[in-house]
């Protein structure tokens, strides 16, 4: 019995032990609220940070774009999360980009289509348009395929093209930009969308699928880069002030060579950092 | 009677621990759930006009719909197909035959259900899809479905075949009974409760099975109108939408999550109620 307690003693000891040399450590601490699509990725990078620098103990929270401003603005968040650009009423906060989020629509290489517009797309995911021969393609009804609620990719893509998701007929509802691609290379007469990274790097090891231009514009990485594709957004780190100390740092590896694979898993696009 | 006593508490302790993970999860489920449960009444669960999470619709019975669909349609499937194998395995096969034949079915049970769910994304689907589009349909979850509840029920109800006593066998052809005759009239009676087991096991991967069925079914939350309408079932529910999801959402899915527990729940309670009235 004496044994016993004597043992839990000790084990009650290491622990208060290491929690205390822990928290004495971790007296450097940054707070990150905000949008639920930066969210993912940040956390990503800030385990990375974590690793590299032991002292540091970041904390990623979600709760929307418009979250990460207020807290950033009253100070309750060092850096704020923003998945779009800031708006002109927003010009007193320092946005810096980490990454950017593009999707392109996609249809099968057999497909003739290689263009289609705003209004044409619009009109197909919401069932007025039914037949490839309507927009100039072959004789055969369009299956229309929409990405699962709470998606990043879904919210930007209802967002550009002023849609409710209950407003889109859909045939096929998907998950991750994988399953996404699998499925328009397994149908011909399908359309759907998926983020732009993930659709090129498929293209590139020869999935049958091809990249529609959107308003004349061709969706790739590079007009993504200049800013020329219009559907797509810069995913912002935001502070209230000039960055200083422990953010500085951060917000400088969150936009540095190294995270890029993390950006890329994402299935995001890194930013140019000159 | 020292290991009697040990044995006697450390199965108590293995029973204590089932029970007690079995509550847990039922618990889990309710307190992740109770956000949604504690704000919106349950009727609306039926009643809302569909599925639109983020637009505050929580129709579940589309998915409830599909998933039963799905379910008895591969049940239909597979337990003719599923007892056809085994008896053959068991009373007709050369035995030169039978063996290779079994190893096969086993080999079936242990596919995973991702390679399942692969193989008909990429071939099933658009083998579908130039019958009727979009090929992605309850007709591919039911068939993927059948192909993986196939070897549990064979290989059950090969073992509840195999377990009939000789004597029954001797005895049935003694008395001059034909084959089929001992088979219908001797051996499926003795068999029976190994056979309805085996069944509702099937019945309950199929109900759970998320992952190849997320794959081909098309996950479009609606009543289906015909084999060719894509569906989407509770389990695939789950899996499409929790990585994202938050707040409501996220509550919402654990409603979903529950519903599935209880479905299984009547399931099993539908068999124990079988075997009762075996014995009664």
């Amino acid at each position: 019995m004496s044994k016993n307690s004597l043992f839990i003693g000790l084990l009650c000891f290491a622990i208060s032990s290491s929690w205390f040399s822990g928290a004495n450590a971790a007296s450097q601490r940054l707070i990150l609220t905000g949008s639920s699509t930066v969210a993912p990725l940040v956390g990503e990078i800030a385990r990375q940070y974590e690793s590299m620098h032991p002292g540091v103990r970041i904390d990623v929270q979600t709760g929307g774009s418009s979250r990460g401003i207020n807290d950033t603005r009253n100070g309750v968040a060092d850096i704020g999360m923003v998945s779009r650009a800031l708006k002109p009423t927003e010009k007193d906060l320092q946005a810096f980009a980490i990454a950017l989020d593009g999707i392109s629509m996609i249809v099968h290489a057999n497909n003739p289509i290689t263009a289609l517009s705003k209004q044409q797309i619009a009109d197909i995911f919401t069932g007025k348009i039914i037949n490839w021969k309507t927009v100039g393609g072959v004789d055969a009804r369009i299956t229309v395929v929409n990405k699962a609620e709470g998606r990043s990719t879904l919210e930007l893509f209802l967002q550009y093209f002023q849609l409710r998701n209950s407003q889109i007929k859909p045939h096929i509802i998907i998950g991750d930009n994988p399953q996404g691609i699998k499925t328009i290379t397994g149908n011909p007469h399908a359309i759907g969308y998926v983020s732009i990274g993930a659709a090129e790097y498929e293209t590139k090891r020869g999935a049958p699928i091809r990249l529609l231009a959107l308003d004349g514009i061709d969706a790739s990485i590079e007009n993504l880069h200049t800013g020329v594709f219009p559907l797509s957004r810069p995913l912002n780190l935001v502070t209230a002030k000039i960055p200083r100390g422990l953010t500085q740092s951060f917000i400088i590896f969150a936009r540095s060579q190294q995270v890029r694979p993390l950006v890329k898993a994402q299935y995001f696009v890194p930013v140019r950092v000159d | 009677m020292l290991i009697d006593t040990l044995t006697r508490w450390l199965l108590r302790a293995g029973a204590i621990v089932s029970a007690l993970v079995m509550l847990l999860i039922l618990a889990f489920l309710l307190i992740e759930s109770w956000p949604v449960l504690d704000q919106i009444t349950p009727t609306r669960f039926f009643t809302d006009t569909s599925w639109h999470p983020m637009e505050g619709a929580y129709n579940l019975m589309p998915m409830l719909s599909g998933t039963l669909l799905a379910s008895v349609g591969a049940l239909l499937l597979a337990i003719p197909l599923g007892i056809a194998s085994a008896l053959f395995i068991v009373f007709y096969a050369p035995i030169y035959f039978a063996l290779p034949y079994k190893r096969l079915i086993e080999l079936l049970a242990g596919i995973p259900s991702v390679v399942f769910g692969f193989w008909g994304l990429t071939t099933l689907v658009p083998l579908i899809n130039q019958l009727h589009p979009p090929g992605a349909s309850l007709l591919a979850a039911i068939l993927v479905l059948t192909l993986m509840i196939l070897p549990t029920i064979t290989l059950t109800a090969y073992a509840a075949l195999n377990a009939v006593p000789k004597e029954y066998l001797h005895g049935a052809a003694a008395l001059g009974l034909s084959r089929w005759g001992m088979i219908y009239g001797v051996v499926f009676p003795a068999a029976r409760s190994g056979i309805v087991a085996g069944i509702i096991l099937a019945a309950g991967r199929a109900i759970g099975e998320t992952m190849a069925v997320l794959m081909v079914a098309g996950n479009v939350v609606q009543h289906p109108e015909g084999l060719f309408d894509p569906i989407r079932t509770l389990a695939a529910n789950i899996a499409l939408e929790m990585a994202y999801a938050m707040g409501d959402h996220r509550a919402v899915l654990f409603v979903s999550g529950l519903l599935l527990m209880l479905l299984v729940m009547l399931l099993s309670a539908m068999a124990g109620k079988m075997e009762n009235n075996q014995y009664a």
